[in-house]
């Protein structure tokens, strides 16, 4: 599906990433592997550091974190928003809301929407494409997007296929109307034909979290988890995204009638190295227009991923005044995969804070 | 250049290549030597596989994987 938007912008971002950091190689030792073929892997993937929270910090903790933080540094006023985005795979509660909690617990207004959307890997983009809906409505002049995601406390420790990558964080990013009519060309795709790929199988209604479905189960990789944890069919996964994203991509460009050269970063979701750099060469996006850096720093925080990646690579760009052609993309559970087309800058704040 | 055989031995040295047609059913690669794989066979070769090829057909044997790099050896 095509989409087309205008007179919309991104006017600030925030991460929110937990102090607590592991390495992949403290988590080697998890794993029933030579440390070898570990370390061979940690190179070609770029496994290295990633930040979990340490105990039971909720997604609501995250958010709220960040917003305290733009309510005291003056960012943000506590009435300035008229709707919350949360998009999570990670809620507080089965009910209410995380949105609801969130609101409840920053004593924001009554007079705004409150929305939770479960989505991950292309969460920024839904969540954007939200916001710009929202903003149709006169009444609607602020949202604050808040992508949240603790997925580690629901990720096996002995799982080398997801664990090592794995990272928790929130961004909130600050959507409004923008006078620029530069059309904002983006697309999306669903199938959940093919939504086992990505999945936790226990916990919801369909299968109820019992002593049993909490019991560790091999893979026949030698990677153990339970049916409450995540499981992540990594080839398939793999192979999603090395089909479906590049013609997406190539499909979004010919739409907005604008080629490789005409875009100044490419901000993918950060699954791994090689799997972005595998993209770049087959859409043949010179690496440097392409951050692949998250996750070597930070892990994968799903729908966290290219709001990190922004805050990492760009910041300095962003505040001093740039505007940034940009092409967003994510992909994932579901299996989604979305793109966008978006003027980025010049921002009032990008930052990234630590929770402790 | 090395070859195949040699990259594969480098991989996973416990393992006897010799002795099976189907690497990934017999338990003697898994999804992640697949990558290693991949990323040494870029190196050694100067190409980039596509990642519309990395599928496990492509690295069930020695000849599956001589026939997916005759791919990329052609002008």
């Amino acid at each position: 599906m095509n989409l087309l938007f205008s007179r919309r912008k991104i006017s600030g971002l925030l991460a929110v990433l937990p102090a607590h950091e592991r390495s992949f190689l403290e988590d080697m030792a998890n794993f029933n592997f030579p440390p070898a073929r570990s370390l061979k892997l940690k190179s070609v993937m770029g496994y290295d550091k990633r930040r979990i929270v340490d105990g039971p910090v909720c997604a609501s903790d995250l958010a709220c974190f960040g917003m305290e933080h733009l309510f005291a540094s003056g960012k943000l006023s506590r009435d300035d928003c008229d709707a919350l985005i949360v998009i999570t795979q990670s809620p507080d509660y089965p009910m209410p809301p995380t949105s609801s909690v969130i609101q409840g617990r920053l004593g924001l207004k009554n007079d705004m929407f409150c929305l939770d959307i479960n989505q991950g890997c292309a969460g920024f983009l839904i969540g954007l494409f939200q916001a710009f809906f929202l903003l149709d409505q006169p009444a609607v002049r602020k949202v604050a997007l808040i992508n949240v995601d603790v997925i580690s406390r629901r990720t096996s420790p002995r799982d080398r296929n997801s664990y090592p990558l794995i990272g928790d964080g929130a961004s909130i990013t600050i959507v409004e109307r923008s006078e620029d009519e530069t059309p904002i060309h983006a697309n999306l795709k669903m199938d959940g034909t093919r939504r086992d790929a990505l999945m936790i199988p226990a916990g919801g209604l369909r299968l109820p979290s019992t002593p049993e479905t909490a019991v560790l189960e091999d893979d026949g990789e030698n990677n153990f988890r339970s049916k409450d944890q995540l499981r992540m069919d990594g080839t398939a996964v793999f192979n999603f995204v090395q089909v479906e994203v590049p013609p997406m991509i190539r499909q979004l460009l010919e739409t907005a009638q604008m080629q490789i050269e005409d875009v100044d970063y490419f901000l993918f979701h950060q699954p791994n190295r090689f799997m972005l750099e595998k993209l770049a060469d087959q859409i043949k996006i010179p690496y440097e227009k392409m951050p692949s850096n998250v996750v070597e720093h930070y892990g994968n925080s799903s729908g966290v991923t290219i709001p990190v990646a922004i805050v990492h690579n760009l910041r300095e760009k962003l505040l001093a005044g740039s505007i940034l052609r940009t092409c967003l993309a994510g992909f994932g559970v579901g299996l989604t995969w979305a793109s966008m087309l978006l003027p980025l800058g010049p921002l009032d704040f990008c930052d990234l804070v630590e929770f402790p | 250049m090395p070859t195949i055989a040699e990259i594969l031995r480098d991989i996973r040295p416990e393992a006897d290549f010799t002795q099976s047609q189907n690497f990934l059913a017999d338990g003697m690669l898994d999804s992640f030597d697949i990558v290693t794989l991949v990323s040494d066979l870029d190196k050694s070769y100067g190409i980039s596989i596509s990642g519309v090829d990395i599928v496990p057909e492509n690295f069930q044997n020695i000849a599956s994987m001589e026939k997916l790099l005759e791919k990329y050896r052609q002008p």
